[in-house]
């Protein structure tokens, strides 16, 4: 009865049109043409690139590793298919600004062929440590997006003693519908995924939290889970950003994780569903994440649908296979609509973190015709940190950014809640985004500045000592000069 | 391959709320109320709005222009629209012309342009225009035309009505008297009680707002609804209206039940003159109240204290104008205080502490 005295579980958000209907509806597409060439990023991970280990011209079979992991967070790359390495050097990255980054490109031969996969009869025979590095060799990092090497989270995770493993089921965004599909085809091996995550971070209790307008994901959930009762499957409301791991460990254990924590050192940690999924694949059958699930949707394509597609497939590719129509298309966005990125064109590689790609039309974008902000307070009441977007706005516009970072500026997660309500059309995220980045850049300019400042003054006190030294050789000499002409004076006095 | 250019970051989709749609709400919600009360006081009410929207739309335009702004995009936003509408509605319905003109002309370019224009203002312009014009023309702003509804026998016509507008009323006592709360005052001051000045007082006629008052105040239901459908709407929120209302209620009740004779009902208090067009259309104003709901409930609760304090031992019958723009005032220290806590942060800002396991 005294629930609402409780500290509340969810804040803010919006409810965002789903717009899900026209690829969930529909079974995961698995015939995906093998595109002639591949183009795999080094980095397609939080962390250090990963390093190349083969020669251009090397032939290489599906599964083999193409670059290894570099330092404590990095995860390494694998060969999305079978064929030759023609190319090791700089192509456009899958960024707003495509600038380029180290890639591997591979040509197909079209066989396919998987390296050799050992499978494995019993996986909990192993030792979680084992686990662990199993998880690791395969590359799998988060594929909700924010691609985390998963190993050290496992690892993190025991270290922690952890009591509770949150399974990330929520795909709060818009047009995303590729963790409901696979939640429905696939949850045998999720359930499965998640029982070997259990089992790596000695831990007993997971829950697989779904968002309650994807039912039919939760029963199937909810079916493959009843044999195992310490894992749960609830439902949570629907409400973007429900996924945002901090909202959704608030929600599902009360707790709430304090700023510049990780959610471990509260005894939680959270895990994506395709991340479960790509965990039973290279536990259970030995093989490394090369290939995953993307929704392709949009008003600008002519078949909506999940693919699942290797890494490093080219967008136009895809959007050839998903008929997509260039001219109506008025923005590419990699992600969700709401925190995904646009994209400058479709030459772009797929990689680990893409959850979707959405070929947008005009009339779906939201108006770019910014007027004042009237202060309506909407995007304080939609914002999921407790920020106040408008003030910190108002700040960024006359260029305060320290009085922007005072009022929470790095507490900003860019979910683009305030942006979506926004009356007045103003592109808080943009700003936020700008601020962020112009702060580190300050801060990197007064740290240059700072370090010149110390090499010029040991350079000045260098100088000086030197100086110094030169003035007392100098008057060590004048003061022996004089002596011998005192004692030269003396002898000629004597003589 | 496609090419687009412009990057652009999330979130690539919107809700379908613009700024003019949300002033068209407001002027939707207004107008029940305001249909009523031009038809209750007749043509010269009907040309004093005409004077006074048309006037702050002007004004608006030619400030706009003197700052070398496209005028079009400013003046469709319907803000301008707005104001002009929110102050006639607050004027005595039978003010000469130029107090339109002038109420217009003190709202948008003293209460607004000089700020910087839309969401720029600290007070309310609509209160700023009405506390100046009632300040510095107390005779005509505070004569009160009785109900002569229009097409009645003995309300003006229109001739007469022009001449109402654009050259004054002769005449005066034979066509306006106090309002409610104007006429308690006065007898307070010839020393009656109470029970023996409201002999007359009808809640029925009051509430339907068949009474002497502001043009588009004197109706408590249609205001009322029209409030509601805004919150329903999800136009403005219930905070400030509600602890608004409910500070006066309790506070009537409060003195109320302890004097009877010397402080009106609660009832009375929210049935009268411009007590829910307060809370609902000008108390809430985005602009100037604060920005968080436990700001906007002390907001909401600071607007009712002031107002009943001033009805009930001010000078003035009506104390809305006054404590709106005083609350004005307070709203930035307001904001600056109260302030939603951060996640993962506690109230003064500092990172939460590990909870131990």
């Amino acid at each position: 009865m005294l629930s609402w005295l409780k500290p509340q579980r969810i804040r803010g958000g919006v409810h965002a049109d789903e717009r899900k209907a026209s690829t969930s509806t529909q079974a995961i597409v698995n015939r995906f043409p093998l595109p002639e060439k591949l183009y795999i990023p080094l980095q397609q991970h939080v962390g250090k690139p990963a390093e190349p280990l083969i020669r251009v011209g090397d032939t290489v079979l599906k599964g083999q590793l193409l670059a290894y992991s570099q330092g404590m967070i990095s995860a390494p790359v694998h060969a999305p298919s079978s064929g030759v390495i023609l190319d090791v050097n700089d192509y456009p990255a899958p960024h707003p600004s495509a600038l380029p980054i180290r890639m591997i490109v591979l040509e197909t031969d079209g066989k396919d062929q998987w390296v050799d996969t050992p499978e494995i009869d019993d996986p909990f025979q192993l030792s979680p440590e084992d686990i662990s590095l199993r998880v690791g060799a395969a590359g799998i990092v988060g594929l909700g997006g924010a691609t985390f090497p998963t190993a050290v989270k496992l690892n993190m995770g025991r270290e922690n003693h952890i009591d509770t493993l949150i399974i990330n089921g929520a795909e709060c965004e818009p047009y995303l519908s590729c963790d409901d599909r696979q939640m429905q085809e696939r949850s045998e091996q999720i359930i499965d995924g998640v029982r070997l995550m259990l089992h790596g971070m000695e831990t007993h209790h997971a829950v697989v939290a779904i968002e309650d307008n994807k039912p039919q994901a939760f029963y199937a959930m909810a079916a493959a889970a009843r044999l195992f009762p310490e894992i749960k499957v609830m439902q949570i409301p629907t409400r973007y950003p429900m996924g945002w791991d901090r909202q959704l460990i608030r929600y599902v254990t009360g707790r709430e994780v304090p700023v510049g924590c990780r959610s471990s050192e509260i005894g939680v940690t959270i895990h994506n569903v395709g991340t479960a999924y790509a965990t039973h694949k290279a536990i259970r059958h030995g093989q490394p994440l090369v290939s995953r699930v993307i929704t392709v949707s949009g008003g600008a394509v002519g078949k909506p649908m999940n693919v699942e597609v290797p890494l490093g497939t080219l967008i136009s590719e895809l959007f050839a296979f998903c008929e997509v129509d260039a001219a109506q298309t008025a923005r590419i966005v990699m992600g969700g609509p709401m925190m995904g990125d646009s994209l400058p064109h479709s030459g772009l590689p797929t990689v680990k973190a893409t959850s979707g790609i959405l070929a947008l039309t005009q009339n779906e974008l939201k108006s770019t015709d910014e007027q004042p902000c009237i202060r309506c307070a909407s995007c304080v009441g939609v914002c999921p940190a407790g920020l106040r977007p408008l003030d910190m706005a108002n700040n960024i516009r006359v260029n305060q950014l320290d009085a922007a970072v005072d009022i929470g500026l790095k507490d900003c997660i860019s979910c683009g809640c305030c942006s979506y309500i926004c009356p007045s059309n103003i592109p808080l995220v943009q700003y936020f985004k700008y601020a962020s980045g112009e702060v580190a850049a300050r801060q990197q300019a007064q740290h240059k500045s700072e370090q010149t400042k110390k090499l010029m003054e040991a350079r000045q006190a260098r100088l000086d000592r030197i100086a110094e030294q030169q003035r007392l050789e100098e008057e060590a000499r004048i003061a022996a000069k004089k002596e011998r002409d005192r004692l030269k004076a003396e002898q000629e006095a004597v003589v | 391959m496609m090419i687009h250019h412009k990057p652009a970051s999330g979130a690539h989709v919107g809700a379908n709320l613009s700024v003019s749609q949300i002033m068209w709400r407001v002027v939707l919600a207004l107008s029940p109320a305001t249909a009523f009360g031009l038809w209750l006081f007749g043509w010269p009410a009907v040309f004093l709005f005409l004077i006074t929207i048309s006037s702050a739309v002007l004004f608006e335009a030619f400030c706009v222009r003197l700052r070398g702004r496209p005028v079009k995009p400013v003046i469709m936003d319907g803000s301008a629209l707005l104001t002009g509408w929110l102050l006639a509605m607050t004027l005595p319905p039978w003010a000469p012309w130029w107090i339109g003109v002038v109420g217009a002309g003190l709202a948008i370019v003293l209460g607004k342009q000089v700020y910087g224009g839309l969401g720029q203002n600290l007070f309310n312009p609509a209160m700023l225009a009405r506390v100046a014009l009632l300040i510095s023309f107390p005779i005509e702003m505070t004569t009160w035309a009785n109900v002569s509804p229009l097409f009645f026998a003995n309300s003006p016509g229109f001739a007469e009505s022009w001449h109402i507008t654009f050259s004054g009323l002769q005449n005066l006592d034979a066509y306006t008297g106090a309002t409610m709360l104007g006429y308690i005052k006065t007898e307070f001051s010839q020393n009656r009680l109470l029970p023996d000045i409201l002999k007359d007082y009808s809640p029925a006629l009051n509430f339907i707002g068949w009474t002497r008052g502001s043009l588009g105040e004197t109706s408590t239901v249609l205001m009322g609804l029209g409030g509601v459908w805004l919150i329903r709407e999800k136009i403005i929120q219930w905070q400030i209206p509600v602890s608004l209302l409910v500070t006066v209620a309790v506070l009537a009740s409060l003195f109320h039940l302890i004097d009877g004779d010397h402080y009106i009902s609660p009832f009375l208090h929210l049935n009268s003159g411009a007590m829910l067009c307060v809370a609902f259309f000008i108390a809430t104003d985005y602009v100037t109240s604060p920005n968080t709901p436990t700001g906007q409930l002390v907001f909401g609760a600071g607007c009712g204290l002031l107002i009943f304090v001033i009805r009930t031992w001010g000078a003035y019958p009506e104390g809305a104008g006054f404590a709106i723009l005083l609350m004005n005032s307070a709203t930035p220290l307001i904001d600056h205080y109260i302030r939603p806590r951060i996640y993962g942060r506690d109230r003064q800002g500092k990172p939460l502490e590990i909870p131990k396991l």
